[in-house]
């Protein structure tokens, strides 16, 4: 089936007319409008970013497998760790998703040439760049990097408490992607809801770009109140307010409202991205089409509804929260995300699986995620939280999260690669790679949900009172060591990679959706022609006019009484 | 029991069952044997990890654990199961094309209703347990003021304006509390946001600046719960602090009475312990096997 050739291709292959259309080299790099390069220096440097973030973890771990722990100092470790955290939830896990992949892939996958407002494109890959560095240069000025947590709650990092340059280094590093983001979010939108191809209705969009859209809806809501608390929290550190001053008839608690209702949004800001990944993926090596495709929008729209009603389960133990309300609108997320969890199930039930490193990347998701997601129900029983609130029974359910969203990126990437450079990851390493992953990432989840249940707080340099827990300590290090092996590993086959031949080939993967009709990388506006789009799956349709028609249990023959079994195949 | 009542259903009238059916079979067996166990006999309920803790609610707020955690391993276990069991079973044989099922509207259905209902028990044992937890009560025989600051705690007891003991970091200051008497905590902060956690007590509450929470603790078995701060509050969050001592309540109140400053109520607090400590040592082995790295 692959040899059909298509036309266009054929024509055009030897032409190579678009380097011919602007600079090469850096000054492309540098003066690109083009979604595809803005969305690759994305996708680089949010992995750059993953680096740092991941050798942080690394040093974090090492403190912890002593009581008394001398890697770093008190100081430093409280820096530490609020870069760690910072990096990775500002500026690998969103960037990467909708900057990076969902730039590259949504207007091809709509068959679009471009986002909506390519400048403004390039505007948010530069004010993300900028805040990547402002954020990390906080590790040069006297005082060092914000020491307050990523959650950086007031009054901890005000003046009189976080009185340093790293502080506002990191307010206005995030004010900085704040907007990037946001930018992002308006070109995600406007490009979905007006550059699809004739043919591409909203029910016939690739679940990824179905996720980009509510993605970037969810980022119009929650950005801006970030972005106002950040205004506030500057004014109250550098122009005599007291907006967050309990002292001066401030209320410090208005951070946190603030914060989690732009951070419980954020929270599927990042994931949202990963499952349309993992959508994209596991049909395609199933040779299925996606199980419950409405379903599955469905659960994407509802799971970002109730999202903007659930900020204050973390903030349970504040005593100042309706209980029962942010707890009963928080177990309904679980309904949504279990309809997903079951589409993908039925997905793969009943067919043709080929475990590409792809494949078991997504795999290795749905059961890291399934990890996160049962232990995220019990933290939204208010008396379960009050329980392991800040211990590292929490720390130990929203990486298991996270790790879930690495796991699932790796996907995207083993996935996407062939498309976006023309060559294939070695399957060998990614294979290897993905067993690091997975396994290193639940030898490190695993003994901290111990631990909390042991009383283990967050956030602690040395645990001197208590040498017992030592030994789930160094089990959970040598799993995060096992994630930082992986990563290494994935640098080689990256590096060996670039230097093989480009043999990928427009639709290696036998693929359902609009990227794997173009060439493989594709031509400066994307598409020499395209296909007609009558499905979700156009470029399966095209590949396999004679294929057996989608079935649906109302229509479907075999189930109708005195059908012969097997009767349609 | 499960076996028992699902064979006719998968087969019906056949004594011998053949390869496929076998193997479900011995699937909903086994599913039976360690689920049934589990089910029935609540007494021998594994702790998975928590413990019951010392007071009236941290008691309730252990079985609610086991509640979520058996609820979550079934769920857990089950979808776990249709994971590994969908990706090994239809892994990649040949080149044809399978049956291209989109929808199946009943399963679809099932799926939705089914975590529905379950999240309405959840919640509603959720419920059950939370109100008398944040429940307060009028009149409360023993009082506790708790103040935190950068990097400790003072703890101080209305109507005895002498008494208050005052620490940081490593001084480990003593908070007292009654056994078998109600005591009225409130909760304060000087600065930042500090988190007061005692794990024997299954509970946690943010000491916030400007916000004076309340909550009640019922305590029941004498004891000393070394403990400390739980949310980042600064440079010496780890080394944060204190210790929950707990005594019967007639000592509590004659300590109360009888000291004239924070530390000889503190020393007479911890003397009643260690009096009634060794009398209630077999009981506080016996059902509190969580404190046993506990002095």
């Amino acid at each position: 089936m692959v040899d059909v050739l298509e036309p266009q291709t054929a024509a055009h292959d030897d032409h190579g007319h678009d380097e011919h259309h602007g600079p090469s080299g850096i000054m492309n790099w540098l003066t690109s409008t083009d979604h595809k390069v803005i969305g690759l220096n994305y996708t680089v440097t949010s992995i750059i970013m993953l680096v740092i973030g991941g050798a942080f973890a690394m040093i974090i771990r090492a403190q912890l497998t002593t009581p008394n722990g001398t890697v770093v100092t008190l100081a430093q470790y409280n820096e530490l760790f609020t870069m760690h955290g910072s990096v990775m939830i500002y500026l690998f896990a969103g960037p990467f998703a909708f900057g990076g992949l969902a730039n590259y892939m949504v207007p091809i996958q709509i068959g679009a040439p471009d986002m909506a407002f390519p400048r403004l494109n390039a505007l948010s890959y530069w004010l993300y760049l900028t805040g990547s560095i402002t954020m990390l240069l906080g590790f040069t000025v006297a005082g060092g990097a914000a020491d307050f947590g990523w959650v950086g709650y007031a009054p901890l990092s005000d003046a009189l408490n976080a009185p340093g340059a790293g502080a506002d280094l990191w307010i206005g590093a995030l004010l900085l992607t704040g907007f990037s983001a946001i930018f992002t979010g308006v070109n995600l939108v406007a490009t979905i809801f007006y550059l699809r191809a004739p043919g591409m209705t909203m029910f016939r969009m690739p679940i990824f770009t179905w996720n980009m859209l509510v993605t970037g809806i969810l980022i119009l809501l929650a950005f801006p109140v970030l972005t106002a608390g950040l205004v506030m929290l500057y004014a109250d550190r550098h122009f005599g307010t007291h907006i967050y001053d309990a002292h001066h008839g401030g209320v410090p608690i208005l951070w946190q409202n603030i914060f989690w209702f732009w951070g419980h949004p954020e929270v599927y800001i990042l994931a949202l991205p990963f499952f349309g990944m993992v959508t994209e993926i596991i049909p395609v090596f199933s040779r299925k089409p996606l199980f419950g495709y409405k379903g599955m929008v469905f659960a994407t729209i509802t799971i970002a509804a109730l999202s903007t009603g659930v900020w204050a389960h973390h903030m349970f133990t504040t005593g100042t929260v309706l209980l029962p309300f942010f707890s009963f609108m928080t177990y309904l997320i679980s309904i949504p995300t279990g309809i997903k969890f079951f589409n993908w199930i039925g997905s793969m039930w009943g067919g043709q699986i080929k475990f590409t490193s792809a494949m078991l990347f997504a795999i290795g998701f749905l059961i890291t995620f399934l990890i996160g997601g049962i232990t995220g129900i019990i933290l939204a029983s208010p008396p379960l939280d009050f329980f392991t609130h800040d211990t590292y029974f929490v720390v130990a359910h929203f990486h298991s999260v996270v790790m879930a969203l690495v796991i699932g990126g790796m996907a995207g990437i083993y996935y996407w690669f062939p498309k976006i450079t023309g060559r294939f990851l070695n399957e060998r390493i990614g294979k290897t790679q993905f067993w690091f992953l997975f396994l290193g990432s639940t030898l490190f989840v695993m003994p901290g949900y111990l631990l909390g249940l042991k009383g283990m707080p967050r956030r602690m340099a040395i645990y001197t009172l208590h040498p017992e827990w030592q030994h789930l300590n160094v089990a959970s290090s040598i799993g995060a060591w096992m994630i930082g092996f992986s990563t290494v590993l994935f640098v080689i086959n990256f590096l060996k990679t670039m230097r093989s031949p480009k043999t990928a080939g427009p639709n290696p993967w036998d693929a359902h959706t609009l990227e794997w009709f173009t060439t493989s990388p594709p031509p400066h506006h994307n598409f020499y022609a395209l296909p007609n789009i009558r499905s979700e799956r156009p470029t399966w349709d095209y590949y396999h006019p004679d294929a057996p028609a989608l079935t649906h249990d109302d229509h479907d023959p075999s189930h109708m009484p005195g059908a012969a079994k097997g009767a349609t195949k | 029991m499960l076996e028992r009542v699902n064979d006719p259903v998968d087969n019906p009238g056949s004594g011998l069952v053949r390869t496929r059916t076998s193997r479900t079979r011995r699937n909903l067996g086994l599913a039976a044997l360690v689920l049934t166990p589990l089910l029935l006999s609540s007494c021998t309920v594994p702790s998975f990890g928590a413990a019951s803790g010392v007071t009236d609610t941290s008691h309730k707020t252990y079985k609610l654990w086991q509640g979520f955690m058996i609820t979550g391993l079934i769920i857990g276990g089950l979808t776990l199961f249709l994971i590994v069991f969908a990706a090994l079973r239809y892994r990649r044989k040949s080149d044809a094309i399978p049956r291209q099922t989109q929808y199946v509207t009943w399963i679809e259905i099932v799926y939705t209703v089914i975590p529905t209902i379950i999240v309405g028990v959840l919640f509603y044992f959720t419920i059950v347990v939370e109100n008398p937890e944040v429940a307060r009560v009028a009149h409360p025989p023993a009082k506790i003021n708790v103040v935190a600051f950068q990097w400790g705690w003072r703890f101080s007891y209305p109507g005895y304006p002498n008494i208050t003991t005052v620490g940081q970091t490593t001084q480990n200051p003593v908070m007292v509390m009654p056994v078998g008497e109600t005591d009225a905590v409130t909760l304060t902060s000087l600065d930042v946001v500090h988190g007061f956690y005692v794990k024997e007590f299954n509970y946690s509450e943010y000491a916030q600046p400007g916000v004076t929470n309340r909550f009640d603790l019922h305590v029941d078995t004498v004891g000393s719960y070394q403990s400390q701060c739980t949310q980042l509050c600064g440079l010496y969050h780890s080394l944060m602090y204190f210790k929950v001592v707990t005594i019967p309540a007639a000592s509590y109140h004659s300590c109360l009475s009888s000291s004239s400053d924070g530390p000889t109520f503190v020393a007479c607090a911890e003397k009643a312990l260690t009096t009634s400590g060794s009398e209630m040592n077999a009981t506080v082995r016996t059902t509190q096997g969580a404190l046993s790295h506990h002095g």
